[in-house]
């Protein structure tokens, strides 16, 4: 395989381990708005994130590292091209971060309230945004001969992209719903579940919207077969969720964002960022590409270690496997 | 106000002020660790109580280091579009890797830390802390060598036809020798601000609250002080090797440092200038003469290049231009840093010997010297920086890219403006939070243990929980 491709390959698996991760993170942070009744339901919802969610972001900032090395060009045009989003999303992270790690410092229902709806917001404002750039990207965006993004804010708010938009928002709702019914017991576990299955039927609607609408603007049959793949698990992970298979609604969802990506991705390749203007001024994995060198050298370093990160992000899932109540949270 | 010039104001606040919390949590974790496997080793609950207390201000600090962390990675894109385009080939492999090797290591295993208190067995869970310190000094050197191409970029080729820098010599990159130099003097002075942030914290505990856990502070006390001693003598051997360095690769760096004008064997080291730094007027000034030979070259007779004859060179090199940065910003810098970190030091030896044989010094001016010591070393390692960053231009990548040349070309004014901002408003209230939480918990003092508990109880109330 061409190391353009397998780096392709590689920044999609990426993006894969992020949403998958910082999916149910987002869905959890929105649930605090509507989910809980009380603190101590708010404590129970924070902490089955609270060892991991920061492992998980880090998959966004890997994601990014490596579109620098492997595309510094894509990583150029897409960063300073979608920049208002970008700063948004940025501002959202941060607020939401300072929320989950100060919340509890301070036993003050108006200062928890604030960080409350701090992480809310952090959590909607990336599960919409990120949507949206995928979907542009996709789509394809004003981007001249030189690689320069000429469009304006406006460009990004197709329909199509506000489409991508809602999918990720409703799709992580649901989400971070079964990693909840997954994480925790007594009512709320219940309550997770009903609500992640109610949302579930409107996200499966607009899922189902989007996947067909990227397989007819794409045309090829692995977009349509990874389409149908998204919709299949997506609605097995509901019909498990009814079932109360907790681990395989989550499963569920998780193949299915998984999948979703992977589908973007198919839709993209060989191109990285889609010229809206002039086909031969897209960003391709050969035009975006770094040296064959440079390359080579991060393909070891990526082989070496991702398994070991996955390995270890892994066992720190399984020694916070417990479920949480709120009996468990302390005073 | 142009796009450069709001980039660079950007680049420069989010980044100083970023770096306000990353010494302290590559040094803290250590001395965390380093308190927690005296409690390990010895069973000694107080400094246990000593590790709950100083990991939790570590963690509040180490909060914002992520929170402000997240914009470093992706405005290399946003504003510096064309930088990223010319030195992605070499530039972003060190980033990535930071990540991949650093950052996972960190994240993963503080969770493990913060969180594994009653999950995990003590010498594991103590093994995490030790794992995510040293996630957090990898992370220096990878981030360090990215700057250190900027410096002295090594191991590359311009590719005349792509426009840009690309890599031959991913080992060259790797063993730069600004690289070299400038990880142990970053990692000295980092354990300068945690020595001085734990000496300063508990020398103010055992002052302020004497009939508190002052017997449990004081070893906490001269851990501090003896960390932030050991790592000033440190920062100045590094120092010194690291102005050899640049002297040898930005000769024009020192030469502003000093406002030196002039080609000088021997040249002094000027300690003060009163007057017009621009070289026009000079009021007054004191200086040691032959010192900065000797740092620059080793001997005392050496020659140090002056600003002029470095201009005349470049503008033959690299075409007409100004190649001198801005002479005040780095001579007064450059002095700003030692000041501190010497202030430091000595405040920190005067604490030492105040608290010698057991004592506990009363006087105000001490209880003054404890709040302050800990701003002392993190201001010495922001002024090292604006220096170091002030004193590379006009270039982005010396001698390769001016910094102009690297701004993004698709970016308008109202984009960054915005930007700029909103994350100067945002961190100017995260400031003000963040201060606030650690001053509550240092005068909170030393937390109470909880009663062991039965670990198979699976209803008992998590160790720690947000």
């Amino acid at each position: 395989m061409d190391l353009t491709t397998f780096w392709f390959i590689l920044i999609a698996v990426l993006w894969v381990g992020y949403l998958v991760l910082e999916g149910f993170d987002f869905g959890v942070g929105m649930l605090m708005a509507v989910l809980a009744k009380d603190d101590r339901e708010r404590r129970v919802l924070l902490n089955t994130i609270g060892p991991v969610w920061d492992g998980n972001e880090v998959w966004l900032i890997v994601a990014g590292g490596a579109t620098f090395a492997a595309f510094p060009e894509w990583y150029a045009t897409m960063f300073s091209g979608f920049y208002l989003p970008r700063l948004l999303i940025l501002i959202a992270l941060i607020v939401r971060i300072i929320g989950i790690e100060f919340r509890s410092k301070r036993d003050d229902a108006a200062w928890r309230r604030r960080c409350d709806t701090a992480i809310v917001i952090g959590s909607v404002v990336p599960a919409v945004l990120w949507g949206v750039a995928l979907a542009n990207i996709v789509r394809g965006v004003p981007i001249d001969a030189d690689k320069e993004y000429v469009g304006g804010l406006l460009d990004l708010l197709n329909p199509y992209g506000l489409l991508g938009g809602l999918v990720t928002l409703s799709v992580f709702l649901v989400h971070g719903a079964f990693f909840v019914g997954l994480k925790t017991e007594g009512p709320i576990r219940e309550r997770a579940i009903e609500l992640g299955v109610r949302a579930g039927v409107v996200a499966a609607a607009l899922t189902t919207l989007f996947v067909v609408w990227t397989a007819v603007r794409d045309g090829g049959t692995a977009v349509w077969i990874l389409g149908a793949l998204v919709l299949v698990a997506f609605v097995l992970g509901l019909l498990s969720a009814v079932a109360r298979l907790d681990g395989w609604a989550f499963t569920g969802t998780s193949v299915a964002i998984g999948l979703l990506v992977v589908m973007l991705f198919a839709a993209l390749f060989p191109d990285v960022m889609v010229s809206s203007l002039d086909p031969l001024w897209s960003l391709t994995t050969t035009n975006a590409a770094s040296t064959p060198y440079t390359l080579r050298i991060m393909s070891w370093v990526a082989l070496a270690f991702t398994p070991i990160v996955v390995l270890y992000q892994g066992w720190s899932y399984w020694v916070f496997r417990r479920r949480i109540g709120v009996q468990h949270i302390p005073v | 106000m142009e796009v450069l010039d709001l980039a660079r104001w950007q680049f420069g606040i989010t980044t100083v002020y970023h770096f306000f919390f990353v010494p302290l949590t590559i040094g803290l974790s250590v001395l965390v660790a380093g308190m927690q496997t005296a409690w390990w080793r010895t069973g000694d609950e107080r400094w246990l109580r000593l590790t709950k207390f100083f990991g939790k201000l570590f963690l509040i600090n180490f909060a914002m280091g992520i929170a402000t962390g997240i914009v470093q990675e992706f405005q290399f894109g946003m504003n510096w579009s064309d930088y990223s385009r010319f030195v992605g080939d070499i530039f972003g492999a060190p980033l990535a890797i930071e990540g991949l090797l650093a950052f996972f290591l960190e994240s993963t295993f503080l969770g493990l830390w913060i969180f594994g208190w009653d999950r995990l067995k003590p010498g594991l869970h103590l093994a995490c802390l030790w794992i995510a310190a040293l996630g957090t000094v990898l992370s220096a050197y990878f981030i360090l060598a990215a700057n250190s191409f900027m410096q002295n970029p090594v191991g590359y080729t311009f590719n005349a036809e792509k426009n840009r820098a690309e890599l031959t010599d991913f080992g060259a990159v790797m063993t730069n020798k600004v690289l070299l130099a400038t990880f142990p003097h970053q990692i000295v002075g980092c354990f300068m601000v945690a020595g001085a942030f734990v000496a300063g914290v508990a020398l103010w505990q055992m002052m302020r609250h004497p009939d508190r856990d002052a017997s449990t502070f004081q070893p906490a006390f001269r851990l501090g002080a003896v960390v932030l001693l050991v790592a000033g003598l440190g920062t100045m051997i590094t120092g010194d090797f690291q102005g050899k360095v640049m002297t040898e690769v930005q000769p024009m760096k020192m030469a502003a440092a000093e406002g030196l004008y002039d080609d000088a064997a021997p040249a002094p080291f000027s300690l003060l200038t009163v007057g017009t730094l621009d070289g026009s007027e000079e009021v007054f000034k004191l200086e040691i003469p032959k010192l900065l030979s000797f740092l620059g070259t080793g001997t005392f007779d050496g020659e140090v290049r002056g600003i002029d004859s470095l201009q005349a060179e470049y503008e033959q090199k690299y075409g007409p231009g100004d190649y001198a940065p801005n002479v005040p910003v780095t001579y007064w810098t450059f002095r700003a840093m030692i000041t501190a970190g010497g202030l430091a030091m000595l405040a920190g030896a005067a604490m030492l010997w105040s608290t010698r044989g057991g004592r506990t010094p009363s006087s105000r001016w001490m209880l003054r010297a404890a709040i302050v010591l800990p701003l002392l070393p993190m201001a010495a390692n922001s002024f090292g920086w604006i220096f170091t960053e002030m004193g590379r231009q006009p270039w982005v990548v010396f001698g390769l890219m001016p910094t102009a040349s690297g701004v993004s070309p698709s970016t308008s004014v109202a984009e960054v403006a915005t930007s700029l901002a909103a994350f100067t408003a945002l961190y100017g209230v995260l400031a003000v939070i963040e201060v606030r939480l650690l001053l509550r918990y240092i005068g909170k003092g030393l937390p109470e243990l909880d009663p062991p508990r039965d670990r198979d109880d699976i209803d008992a109330p998590l160790a720690f929980a947000y």
